[in-house]
């Protein structure tokens, strides 16, 4: 029954949707499934939350390397749920005065704003910005020609870096001959980008679009059930 | 020699990339752009449109990725108000919606004449990805009943006769993942014949050129594309220029050219090295 269930709602769900995108009949079903998927995946998400909190506490509670971390986890999960939930520093929407929490939850200068603003935004850009940092040290370090492939790569790679600045222009300015256009390094990259790329993506593409109808095919009929579980 | 710069402390490459970011910066360096084959078409997706045309503009990114697609998301609200197109904004990121908040912010302060409910509107973010996408091709208020105000849609003077998003003329969408380009382009642009652009991370811009150009009529890569495309709006609407903030891309250049260089010093250094320590036995 535990996964005689899952498995005939993922069928007739899959069935439907596949259904709706070529019977007119049958639209309105698909629009009923896409709108019981988007509910459900709301409940995901505090699935998620709920998942996030069970392992944070487990680790607390065994004392494992980095537990404090784990305690800052949860401190700060629920202290952005509460804020967020209770929409602290919000305003009520002018349309719906009598309704206190009907405000925008980021408005300008409310809790969840000063958190987003404060520490959301500085961190995680931050986090970003740090991979200049690293991928200057692998280039010094990693990137070097060991053999046909690697140097290929290593070319490729500084064609498309100055390609995609001024200097892919500015090298070439004043002496390269106008039938010799095509050797700078910004029109480079775009053959580059155009040509062998668009050529290996849609390769890759295509690949992966025959596995998803296959896969696919197999969940409908029932025959993979790996995403069951093994419960 | 060879021995410090086979041990050099990595520190020191921090330093160095530190400085190459923050001197063009701190000097304000600007370079001038070439716009790109990419940069015309996605101009031209917008320009070419009659104005007020319905753009639906999603913006499917968060802080993480602000450095690299805010200059381009405001450059298209930018592009889309001089033209007087009718903007609807929404969001599949839940911190895409703060993004959105800021071009509406450009919108407030750059083109006080545009009107909130007449010229632009939006939509909050729905948890759901592509089945978001989905839903509001076929029926907008399914999804959105109420814009961001809570407003209902039908008191909304320019969302009260759309019914789906096949309503719109074009689709902008700049995006940072999953759900994001891919996803509007498997379940709207491909589907219902919506043209699309989109203005994407570098990282993910080689996935994005072969639906180029039956599915998306172009693509932005990353900031630099983004510079070429405020270059391209500078060179039909002249006025934009005198506005510091409407050339945010071009200034970012400046830091994006010289780190640049840097990385390719230190790749030809780390070969350089490898190569005479391979032949001293050493590597």
């Amino acid at each position: 029954m535990k996964r005689t269930v899952p498995l005939i709602i993922a069928i007739v769900a899959g069935f439907v949707l596949l259904i709706a995108n070529f019977i007119p009949y049958a639209e309105e079903w698909g629009l009923t499934a896409q709108e019981w998927f988007n509910i459900l995946a709301v409940g995901a998400m505090i699935l998620g939350g709920g998942n996030l909190i069970k392992l944070h506490l487990m680790k607390v509670s065994s004392k494992r390397k980095g537990w404090g971390y784990s305690v800052v986890t949860i401190v700060c999960f629920f202290g952005t749920l509460l804020i967020g939930l209770m929409k602290f520093g919000v305003h009520p929407n002018p349309l719906y005065p009598n309704y206190s929490w009907s405000g925008y939850y980021l408005e300008s200068g409310s809790g969840l704003w000063w958190i987003y603003q404060h520490m959301v935004v500085p961190l995680t850009s931050m986090m970003f910005a740090m991979l200049a940092f690293y991928v200057a040290t692998a280039a010094f370090r990693a990137f070097r020609a060991k053999n046909i492939e690697a140097t290929l790569l290593l070319v490729t790679a500084g064609i498309v870096l100055l390609g995609r600045t001024y200097a892919g222009v500015w090298i070439f300015e004043g002496w390269l001959p106008e039938s010799m256009q095509w050797l700078r390094f910004d029109n480079l990259t775009v053959w580059i980008m155009d040509v062998p790329n668009t050529a290996g993506t849609r390769a890759i593409t295509i690949g992966i679009a025959l596995g998803v109808v296959a896969t696919s095919l197999r969940i409908l009929l029932g025959v993979d059930r790996s995403y069951l579980g093994q419960d | 020699m060879l021995k410090t710069l086979q041990n050099l402390d990595r520190r020191w490459v921090f330093l160095a990339m530190l400085l190459a970011v923050a001197i063009p910066i701190l000097t304000r360096t600007v370079f001038p752009e070439v716009v790109s084959k990419q940069a015309k078409l996605v101009f031209d997706a917008i320009e070419n449109i009659p104005d007020g045309s319905n753009v639906l503009l999603s913006y499917d990114f968060d802080p993480a990725s602000q450095g690299e697609l805010l200059p381009m998301a405001q450059a298209f609200t930018r592009h889309c108000s001089i033209k007087g197109h009718k903007q609807y904004y929404m969001a599949l990121w839940p911190l895409g919606s703060p993004m959105v908040d800021l071009s509406i912010d450009t919108i407030k302060s750059e083109y006080p004449h545009l009107k909130y409910g007449e010229d632009y509107v939006k939509f909050d973010y729905k948890a759901g990805g592509e089945a978001v996408i989905r839903m509001i091709t076929q029926d907008l208020r399914g999804m959105f009943p109420l814009d961001s105000k809570g407003v209902p849609l039908d008191d909304i003077p320019m969302t009260k006769n759309i019914k789906n998003i096949q309503d719109m003329d074009l689709i902008v969408n700049v995006s940072a993942g999953d759900p994001g380009t891919k996803q509007w382009v498997q379940f709207a642009a491909t589907t219902f014949g919506i043209t699309t652009v989109s203005g994407c991370t570098g990282v993910q811009a080689p996935q994005m050129y072969p639906y180029i150009p039956e599915q998306l009529a172009g693509v932005l890569g990353a900031i630099k594309a983004a510079a070429e495309y405020e270059a391209a709006i500078d060179a039909v609407y002249p006025s934009i220029k005198e506005n510091p903030k409407a050339q945010e891309a071009k200034r970012r250049m400046g830091p994006q050219l010289v780190a640049h260089g840097l990385m390719i010093f230190l790749i030809i250094l780390g070969n350089w090295i490898y190569f005479v320590s391979r032949k001293r036995g050493q590597a």
